[in-house]
């Protein structure tokens, strides 16, 4: 086990930036890009462009990064064990998804000590869809010793396009993960930095002030009224910048993917902090879910006319 | 005769598309063999999380030789016409066809193809990457930079062909990048090397040894034989669940079962709630105590692992989780109780039950009130039943029921006995949504009866109002089960309900500003549906009714009632209330089964078909009085009497409901019918005669239209 080798400060068992540093080392080894978090909200790794917009287009990509993940209408107060609106997950994609990623994934378990002599890691069905990004693939949520711990998706179709060579993404949901591995029954208990004593910081040191701050801001008193001035200013400017974006006399490139999907990631933000905030009813739910999903498309669309989703 | 050996290995296949793809496999295969002229002698296909494997036995080592005449040319044919044939039957000159000697048309060429049968190897080879590809999966999908699809990615392939005494070889196969081999690997933990397989048995033996029982059967004998005994083993029981138990056999290659525990505080939530949140999140049974019957604080899993511990950092694994999601079923339950359930009724409102059909809110107040004009049918408190129907939809906004569809109603009672309702109207909540299906029971207490039939209607009036009727298959709103539903409930509880008019009131209730409705603040439903727009003839009752005699005949046929007998009952056409139509049915049956009930309807029969013939003929109907006076043979006049006196007394009967002794006044006509027909000769010379006599057939078959249409009844 590598572990062994570190400080006990650096060691998963009980540092939360310990897990997410062998989890980076692991795949730094295997040959991916490290990136860092994408500078913007977004509600799950897999909107962070060197997701979505990389899993498209012929072009070999790998890629692991963390990326704080927002969920407006899973604050709980800090009250819930479980629970939080802001929480980290670690997304690794892998274009063309290698034959032996089912190994790769367990080996990097094993990384972070978890030993399948001695527990019981399981692939159990578990389909994935994104309405949003018009996005689907198959594959499993990985159980050890009942839970889950990631979630592990051969990428068939994203922003409406189909994926070829196939993208495997592997999402590990860190904080669970953290639980299980330091024996924890709170999130807000977990060792941040691995150390004892005066310098122990937990992860309710680091969070548990902001996930009672956010679940009033997104339950009680985000402003409706800018929120929805603002889906609507993102939804207009990622038009604006996709129809600008086209060049060439077929207009078959295009030079401004990037920025336009960024207006995208807003809109889909500002939309959960509405439906957060109750004010989205049933059936207006599913037209803002269609209108996010249109700006994912046509993004989609833009990324493919570009070098990197191997236009030229 | 040489066997077959096929396997196909994956990464995980999800558990509920297994057993259909081992039965897809031994199809796929052995249809095109038997296609290919290979007729073998046994199939058998097993699958694993991990692989789809499929042996045939006995499959011959050719296929037989085929001999084929192929017609040529006439002798002395152009050239052109000599070559073409020379071509298509594969020959080099005419010196390989013989000729056949044909005196009238002239003597032709006829070349004998002999096509020797191949080598079944080799049709192997060309059947199995077909099956690969064209592969029915569900859902299937690609990987990595490849096209071929499969439910997962496919990783090898296993392909031996020989007889049982020798080694097999490998069929020689490539789909995509795999070529088919005989080597496999064993469970994905416990023993990865690659292992060399032979036969079926050998593949089979091997697999055991390398920790992977291939045999979905066994593995659920396993599980549930290990589980049994576990739970014994502490003085327990195994509360068995088939559907848990596929699954889970479906999820592991190497069954081990183990047993966990969690805190008996959390034995204070309701059994339910319990085994469906470990059964739906953790895939794990529960147990109970044999003496009370009631969950006891353990739990079964299985795992897919030998661990080197024994299976303890399993066990702590899994009660961890388990402790954390009962801990949150717990909150809910709590949680819930802590609301009243009439408090929870205003959110309704702003909840769409359907489109057109108004919030779930005015659904519940139409509910309300077509309950409480039921209740004295039924013979229910009407204070009850209007408080059961008020309550029994708002374990629907509950926690619980949220997290656990499955549970509603069941919740719903355990609310309203929590806040001290009465006994009958918690059972309501629960009971007013059977029966469910066929096998389900019916609901036998007064208040759950008129809520349960409050809430079929007014869901059948609906969708009827709003023209969504079943079609064909399809059923979105289950109104088939709900029109069942109705009628179960009407005829195991012996009740009278006049359904054409309960309907239409309640369909006028819908469509309009209705009377005063009791459960909501939000006052009377206004006017939430459409149906006033339907054109005024189109008549709502009318085909809702035709609906509920249709589903009455598929229930009685079921019961084994004569489908004739139920269409002479219901082509009376007056018929809404499902008690008395059934009991008409069995009089009939009944009379039927007698020597008088047979003449008659013989006679009843003869005298339609006459009636038929001579109306048809003279283009005019029989129909009105029978004039006395016109009467000249005795049986004439005695048939005349008795038609009187038998009519009179069956409807009589038939209006005190006592069918059968309506049955024993038509058993009346017999001898009188018989002894007309042999004795009077119906097609009179005198016309006012002829005609006087259709006319007294004609009271026959109108005396037998008051107990039902014999003309509908076969034999």
């Amino acid at each position: 086990m590598p572990d062994i080798e570190l400080p006990p400060h650096m060691r998963p068992q009980r540092s939360f930036q310990g897990l997410i540093l062998a989890l980076q080392r692991y795949w730094a080894d295997y040959g991916c890009v490290i990136l860092q978090p994408y500078d913007m909200e977004v509600g799950a790794g897999t909107f962070h462009p060197a997701t979505t917009l990389r899993a498209l287009g012929p072009k070999p990509w790998n890629a692991a990064y963390v990326q704080p993940s927002r969920r407006p209408k899973d604050g709980r107060y800090g009250e819930n064990p479980n629970r939080l609106q802001h929480y980290y997950q670690f997304q690794v994609i892998l274009k063309p998804s290698p034959e032996n990623l089912q190994q790769l994934y367990l080996d990097s378990l094993a990384a972070i000590g978890i030993d399948t002599r001695l527990h019981d890691v399981r692939f159990v069905e578990d389909d994935w869809e994104s309405p949003t990004l018009g996005a689907w693939g198959l594959g499993w949520e990985c159980w050890c010793d009942g839970m889950e711990v990631s979630q592990f998706t051969y990428f068939q179709q994203v922003a409406g396009f189909e994926c070829a060579p196939v993208a495997g993404e592997l999402t590990y949901g860190l904080e669970r993960l953290a639980m299980y591995v330091q024996g924890v029954e709170n999130v807000y208990d977990l060792a941040f930095n691995g150390r004892d004593d005066d310098k122990r910081v937990t992860y309710g040191d680091v969070f548990l002030q902001a996930e009672q701050e956010y679940s009033r801001h997104n339950f009680e008193h985000a402003d409706t009224d800018m929120l929805f001035e603002q889906f609507r200013m993102a939804e207009g400017a990622c038009r604006k910048y996709l129809d600008a974006g086209w060049s060439g006399a077929g207009k078959e490139r295009h030079l401004m993917a990037l920025p336009a999907y960024d207006q995208c990631i807003k809109a889909s933000h500002v939309f959960n902090l509405l439906d957060a905030r109750g004010v989205i009813s049933v059936t207006e739910r599913q037209s803002y879910i269609l209108r996010v999903r249109e700006l994912a498309k046509a993004c989609g669309a833009a990324w493919l006319a570009t070098a990197g989703g191997g236009a030229g | 005769m040489p066997d077959l050996l096929l396997e196909l290995f994956s990464e995980e296949i999800p558990a509920r598309m297994q057993a259909r793809a081992a039965e897809d496999l031994k199809k796929m295969v052995t249809d095109r063999l038997v296609d290919a002229g290979l007729v073998y002698e046994g199939a058998t296909a097993l699958v694993t999380p991990r692989r789809l494997a499929l042996a045939v036995q006995g499959i011959p080592v050719r296929q037989p030789d085929l001999r084929e005449e192929k017609k040529g040319p006439r002798v002395g044919a152009p050239e052109k016409a000599v070559e073409g044939f020379l071509k298509s039957a594969g020959l080099a000159s005419l010196d390989q066809a013989t000729v056949q000697k044909d005196p009238k048309k002239g003597d032709f060429y006829v070349a004998l193809i002999e096509k020797p049968g191949r080598p079944a190897i080799d049709v192997l080879a060309e059947i199995l990457p077909l099956v690969v590809r064209t592969f029915p999966w569900p859902k299937s999908m690609r990987w990595g930079s490849g096209r071929l699809t499969w439910v997962r990615p496919l990783h090898s392939i296993v392909a031996t062909f020989g007889p049982e005494t020798e080694d097999p070889d490998v069929v020689p196969f490539t789909v995509d990048h795999i070529t088919a081999s005989d080597t496999t690997r064993g469970h994905r933990f416990l023993a990865p090397d690659v292992i060399r397989v032979k036969h079926f048995d050998d593949y089979v033996q091997k697999l055991e040894a390398a920790k992977v029982v291939a045999d979905p059967a066994r593995r659920r004998d396993i599980v549930l034989h290990e589980a049994r005994q576990l739970a014994f083993a502490q003085g327990f029981e195994l509360v068995e669940d088939q559907g848990l138990l596929d699954e889970v056999a479906g999820l592991v290659e190497w069954p081990v079962v183990l047993m966990g525990s969690f805190d008996p505080a959390f034995l204070k939530i309701p059994d339910e709630v319990i085994r469906a949140t470990i059964r739906a999140n953790q895939k794990c049974f529960v147990v109970r105590d044999p003496k009370t019957g009631k969950l006891a604080p353990r739990f079964i899993l299985v795992s897919n692992t030998e661990a080197v511990d024994g299976g303890a950092a399993i066990v702590a694994g899994n009660e961890r989780v388990i402790r954390a999601r009962l801990a949150d079923a717990k909150f809910f339950y709590e949680t819930d109780l802590k609301t009243r359930l009439e408090d929870r009724l205003p959110k309704f409102s702003q909840i769409v039950f359907h489109e057109k059909l108004g919030t779930q809110g005015q659904r519940i107040a139409r509910i309300g009130r077509l309950a409480v004009e039921l209740a004295p049918l039924v013979g229910a408190d009407v204070e009850k039943v209007r408080r059961a129907a008020q309550l029994c939809k708002a374990d629907l906004l509950t926690e619980v029921v949220g997290e656990f569809p499955e549970l509603q109603g069941l919740m719903g009672k355990y609310y309203a006995l929590a806040q001290g309702e009465d006994s009958s109207v918690a059972a309501a909540c629960e009971e007013h949504y059977k029966p469910q299906g066929p096998a389900d029971r019916v609901p036998t207490d007064p208040v759950s009866i008129a809520v349960a039939l409050a809430d079929k209607l007014d869901t059948l009036v609906g969708f009827w109002a709003i023209d969504e009727k079943p079609t064909g298959s399809k059923d979105p709103y289950a109104l088939r089960r709900a029109a069942l539903g109705v009628i179960r409930i009407v005829l195991e509880n012996g009740l009278r309900l006049a359904l054409r008019t309960v309907c239409g009131t309640h369909l006028g209730v819908m469509a309009g500003p209705g009377p005063a409705i009791h459960a909501l603040p939000e006052g009377p439903s206004k006017a939430a549906v459409d149906a006033r727009d339907k054109p005024a003839h189109d008549d709502v009752p009318g085909s809702l009714l035709a609906f509920f005699a249709d589903r009455l005949k598929v229930q009685l046929r079921e019961q084994g009632a004569r489908h004739d007998l139920v269409d002479a009952v219901l082509a009376l056409d007056v018929q809404d209330d499902l008690l008395l139509i059934v009991r008409r049915v069995e009089a009939l049956a009944k009379f039927l089964d007698t020597e008088d009930g047979k003449n008659l309807l013989a006679g009843v029969k003869r005298a339609t078909n006459i009636l038929r013939i001579e109306e048809k003929r003279d283009g005019t109907r029989y129909t009105g009085a029978v004039d006395a006076g016109l009467l000249r043979d005795v049986e004439e006049w005695q048939l005349f009497r008795a038609i009187e006196a038998a009519q009179a007394e069956a409807e009589a009967a038939v209006a005190r409901e006592d069918f059968s002794a309506a049955m024993r006044a038509m058993a009346t006509l017999r001898p009188h019918v018989d002894a007309f027909f042999e004795r009077v000769t119906v097609n009179a010379d005198e016309a006012p005669v002829r005609a006087n006599r259709l006319r007294l057939l004609d009271g026959i078959r109108a005396a037998t239209f008051a107990v039902a249409d014999f003309s509908r009844i076969e034999g």
